[in-house]
């Protein structure tokens, strides 16, 4: 009836798991029952689950990822708790949980924290800075959203109801298949992975068609503001690379479950080809996760410069460059498993090559800055950190790519040290400039300024303490993945790596206390004038938070940096006429994403324990929520003219108010 | 939605642009776009497949090579039913165009009848295959074939039962505007089934059983 | 956003839909498409059954049609044409043969020359025990 689920599936033996799955069930609990008690129910419902407007979207995607975020780092702490302990002693984490451990946190971090932070800001930018009212799919939108949000709940639940993979974040065969792991930790791992998959994908195609198809009167692909084009290229990617991801998890779910032989040692099986296909979807994938950040970062440093862009078509091409490039060098993740001389020479080449297009970047973001009045507000103190620590990862990864170097530092701290010193200072620095820059705008108040630059300093410290040990440990010969060691030489760097993971700590509480703070200080932290850091794109051409259409009158664009070009002009010409109000037609409200995800659960969850019955009862449920959708007679709602009007105008005095209030001063 | 003013951009002298872009583009053009897009990537995931089967087509540890297992007869009829199914499946959209209800339902009718054809076939190949025990465990060989010929058949089958909910939906609503859509999207899905359908069967059953 | 079929819109069309509006053309094309579909089809059919052309040749001529009824597929029945208002919909498709082209022809090579270098798993296994 129910599988291979029983209650030993429930780790009692395990005090860590369990205690931490029983705190975080009590924290969801208490969050349930405040809010039923509280009556919030119904304006949770209508609101947000069931909403289609992407700025909700978007921030449901941060949140999604801000809590993963928690839980991806506890997992960092209780790592380099082991390491700094685990010196001829098995440590407090016994191997096979200590497994789990490395494999959870790296699978977290990529999936359920850089991709919906990035995700979550591009649904809630791109269409304000496109200029239009909504993304092109608003539906899909938010069934994308919520299949993530249920690959997310699979890996947590897999904390207390069995276990997760011990196989690594890429889970490598032979080792994941079912002779060696024969529990359901994989299968957690792959099922989670196929469905936030879907929803990526979802989310890709809907981007990618928001920016090619949904832009307003005269916004020319050459005068979108350069976060668009990043969202373009990395969306590119996702439709690209995702199909690859889910064709080899797919393999290998069937090598586990009907005994296919793709990647089994037996019966002609190859698992080199597994090497091969995931990172053909790997290496894109480290791009879709920092080329919007890239956008992030040109948006804030011309921004904060008060500067147009330097250099924005060679910016535009050395994206695209990249976008293209990054197809061509997935080789080089596995240099040392016997490629020989001239295929490792030619793919050593490609990802050298494709440091020149970031370093374009570089000296754009450079000269951005250069002769520039600058302000160095915490999304500007992001940026420049996130300069200086992303050349010198980008140093190191070229260093790699010269596959003879490779064979020495392969799989060891130092790759470590590589990779975390580009995700953490490209992309969740980038994540971080975007969530305090952008803030503002989604909720109309923004962020404390003291508390977010304590936050950035203790994170900026606490990256170099953390992980330059790294570099050096790795030289040392340290390999990842070592739950305990006997080499004096590694410990003190381990102890230091230590003390980085509690000064990150540290940034973190800052981060939790400056949204608390912002939020009781809500009323001296007002944006009123709907543009709170003198911005040059559309999105601080409307209020914050915008209204549910965005703008009132879809903005026409005469040039790059548009919203710039109508606030000079509005200077010049000091005379606004009265706007002419349309009724507007928005997409109504739809419970579809959520449903959807619900029955992906049951159905993800059932194939984990093999409880067939249940597949099949999911798969029917997802199949009729798509037939009562599209049987829906009415999917949009009309907001008259009059409301448009009455909404815009308030608007309009509220910022002439403050315009005139700050001249008098 | 017909764009009367095409003024010539005078800031972008350069001459890269020519025209200004006119605005978000019509409902219908946006969802064709969107789903063209999610079939490329679909193509993408065929290509995997593809590219699995040509990487272990040699792999039969022992086993059966494919020119001993295919029928090409049955494949013949097979490509048949899906050749004539894509013009079918035009003459509806032809129909729907035209909201000619009863060519539509007769010529999605068709369309589907040659779908159900062709799965029963595909069915019995697959059913045969196992039970002379060259099921997809057999080998690795047999483990890609089954794999990207069951994948084409399993995006058959939900164009199948796509194309009943086509057909419920004309017959309950009629061609609304969003109904319309769907059809292109539907069209363009099972016309793309096709093209993937002709790389099958040239790259597994003809170039396979001539190795 | 308005939602008008068949909207002769200069710049944009959507893939699938032909920019002829009259039912004789449409109809002629799909039977001109199924008519070299089918001819294709079963040249290739042919051409892997006969000795009459020199062996080797054969498995290019497969591709080579294949490619072919690819390319009518595209045109008589998805309508993807070479004009203006098309673009978006031939760029997309560019893109997305590129990455297939990168993915198959990437897959083959790396793994031939891994082949090329490793041992064969089984040999592995055995000198293992």
């Amino acid at each position: 009836m129910l599988g291979k689920l029983t209650w030993a599936a429930i780790p009692f033996d395990q005090p860590i798991p369990l205690l931490a799955g029983a705190v975080v069930l009590v924290a969801i609990l208490a969050v349930l029952v405040w809010v039923v008690v509280k009556g919030h129910l119904p304006y949770l419902w209508h609101e947000w689950i069931t909403s289609v407007d992407h700025k909700r979207i978007g921030v449901m995607y941060v949140l999604l990822a801000s809590v993963m975020l928690l839980r991806g780092f506890s997992d960092a702490l209780m790592m380099r708790a082991q390491q700094a302990v685990a010196f001829h002693s098995p440590g407090f984490l016994p191997p096979e949980h200590y497994n789990q451990i490395f494999s959870a946190h790296g699978t977290i971090m990529i999936f359920f924290v850089a991709m919906p932070f990035v995700i979550g800001l591009m649904n809630l930018v791109v269409p304000l800075q496109l200029g239009v009212r909504d993304v092109a799919f608003p539906t899909l939108n938010s069934v994308g959203f919520w299949l993530t949000a249920t690959g997310a709940l699979l890996v947590n639940v897999s904390l207390v109801v069995g276990e997760f993979a011990r196989t690594g974040w890429l889970p490598y065969p032979p080792l994941s298949e079912m002779t060696y792991s024969p529990g359901v930790g994989v299968d957690y791992y792959l099922w989670s992975l196929e469905i936030s998959g879907v929803g990526t994908l979802v989310a890709g195609v809907n981007l990618v068609t928001t920016v090619l198809k949904i832009r307003t009167k005269g916004m020319n692909y050459l005068r979108m503001p350069m976060f668009c084009w990043t969202t373009l290229a990395s969306n590119l990617l996702i439709i690209a690379a995702f199909p690859i991801l889910t064709a080899t998890l797919a393999m290998l779910i069937l090598d586990r479950y009907l005994g296919f032989h793709f990647f089994t040692n037996e019966a002609g099986g190859n698992m080199m080809m597994f090497m091969n296909l995931i990172w053909a979807w790997g290496h894109p994938e480290v791009y879709i996760l920092v080329l919007p950040a890239f956008g992030i970062f040109s948006e804030v440093v011309s921004t904060f410069s008060g500067k147009p862009l330097f250099g924005y078509r060679s910016m535009v091409l050395a994206t695209m460059a990249i976008c293209i490039l990054s197809f061509m060098v997935w080789l080089h993740h596995f240099f040392t498993m016997g490629a020989g001389a001239d295929v490792n020479a030619i793919f050593g080449i490609a990802s050298m090559i494709i440091a020149v297009p970031t370093g374009v970047k570089i000296y754009n973001w450079l000269f951005t800055m250069y002769g520039g009045r600058i302000r160095f507000d915490t999304p500007m103190l992001w940026s420049i950190g996130f300069m200086v620590t992303f050349i010198l990862g980008g140093l190191t990864g070229v260093l790699l790519a010269v596959p003879p170097a490779d064979f020495l530092l392969h799989n060891s701290l130092f790759l470590i040290a590589h990779f975390h010193n580009v995700i953490i200072g490209g992309v969740l620095f980038g994540a971080f400039a975007g969530y305090t820059y952008w803030f503002p705008k989604a909720f109309g108040f923004k962020l404390h300024e003291g508390l977010g630059k304590a936050a950035f300093w203790f994170w900026l410290v606490g990256f170099y303490v953390a992980f330059f040990p790294l570099y050096a440990v790795g030289f040392l010969g340290m390999t990842r993945r070592m739950q305990h060691y006997d080499v004096p030489e590694w410990r003190p760097w381990l102890m230091a790596a230590s003390v980085g993971a509690v000064l990150i700590l540290i940034g973190i509480i800052f981060q939790i206390a400056q949204l608390v703070v912002s939020i009781r200080d809500r009323e001296e932290l007002r944006d009123h004038t709907g543009d709170p850091w003198d911005g040059r794109s559309l999105e601080w051409a409307t209020s914050s938070p915008p209204p549910v259409f965005n703008f009132a009158v879809l903005p026409d664009v005469s040039g790059e940096d548009a919203y710039w070009a109508q606030k000079v002009r509005a200077k010049q010409e000091a005379s606004a006429e009265e706007p002419h109000y349309e009724a507007i037609e928005m997409p109504r409200n739809s419970p579809t994403g959520f449903v959807c995800a619900f029955f992906a659960t049951i159905t993800g969850f059932a194939l984990i324990w093999h409880i067939w019955w249940m597949v099949i009862a999911g798969l029917i449920g997802a199949f009729a929520t798509f037939v009562v959708f599209a049987w829906r007679d009415h999917d949009e709602y009309e907001i008259p003219a009059e409301e448009v009007a009455r909404i815009d105008q308030a608007n309009i005095s509220e910022r002439r108010d403050m315009i005139s209030a700050a001249g008098s001063v | 939605m017909s764009v009367t003013t095409m003024t010539p951009d005078l800031h972008q002298a350069q001459g890269l642009e020519v025209t200004d872009n006119p605005g978000p583009a019509p409902k219908r053009i946006v969802t064709g776009y969107g789903f063209w897009i999610f079939i490329l990537s679909d193509m993408v995931m065929f290509s995997c497949f593809f590219a699995a089967f040509a990487v272990l087509s040699g792999e039969t540890a022992g086993g059966p090579h494919g020119a001993e297992l295919f029928n090409l007869k049955n494949v013949a009829i097979e490509t048949g039913c899906l050749l004539l199914s894509s013009f079918t499946c035009g003459m509806a959209s032809i129909a729907a165009d035209l909201r000619n209800r009863f060519w539509f339902q007769v010529a999605m009718a068709v369309t589907c009848a040659l779908g159900l054809a062709f799965l029963w076939i595909e069915f019995h190949e697959f059913a045969d295959l196992v039970a002379r025990g060259a099921g997809p465990s057999r080998s690795a060989f047999l483990s890609a074939f089954f794999t990207l010929v069951g994948c084409h058949g399993l995006h058959v089958s939900a164009g199948v039962l796509w194309l009943l909910t086509m057909m419920a939906q004309v017959f309950a609503k009629g061609f609304r505007a969003d109904i319309q859509r769907r059809i292109l999207c539907f069209a363009l899905f099972w016309h793309a089934l096709d093209i993937i359908w002709v790389a099958v069967f040239s790259v597994v059953y003809l170039l396979g059983s001539g190795a | 956003m308005t939602d008008v079929h068949h909207s002769h819109n200069p710049v944009d069309l959507a893939p699938g839909d032909e920019d002829e509006g009259r039912i004789g053309p449409r109809l002629i094309g799909y039977v001109v498409g199924l008519g070299l579909a089918l001819l294709l089809t079963a040249t290739s059919f042919f051409v892997a059954g006969t000795d009459l052309v020199w062996q080797p040749s054969i498995p290019v001529a497969i591709i080579v049609l294949a490619i072919a009824q690819m390319g009518v597929h595209l045109v008589f029945f998805l309508h993807i044409t070479t004009g203006a208002d098309n673009t978006n919909n031939v760029l997309a498709l560019a893109f997305g043969i590129m990455i297939v082209v990168l993915v198959i022809g990437g897959t083959l090579w790396i793994m031939a020359n891994l082949n090329h270098n490793m041992l064969p798993m089984d040999q592995i296994m055995r000198m293992q025990r």
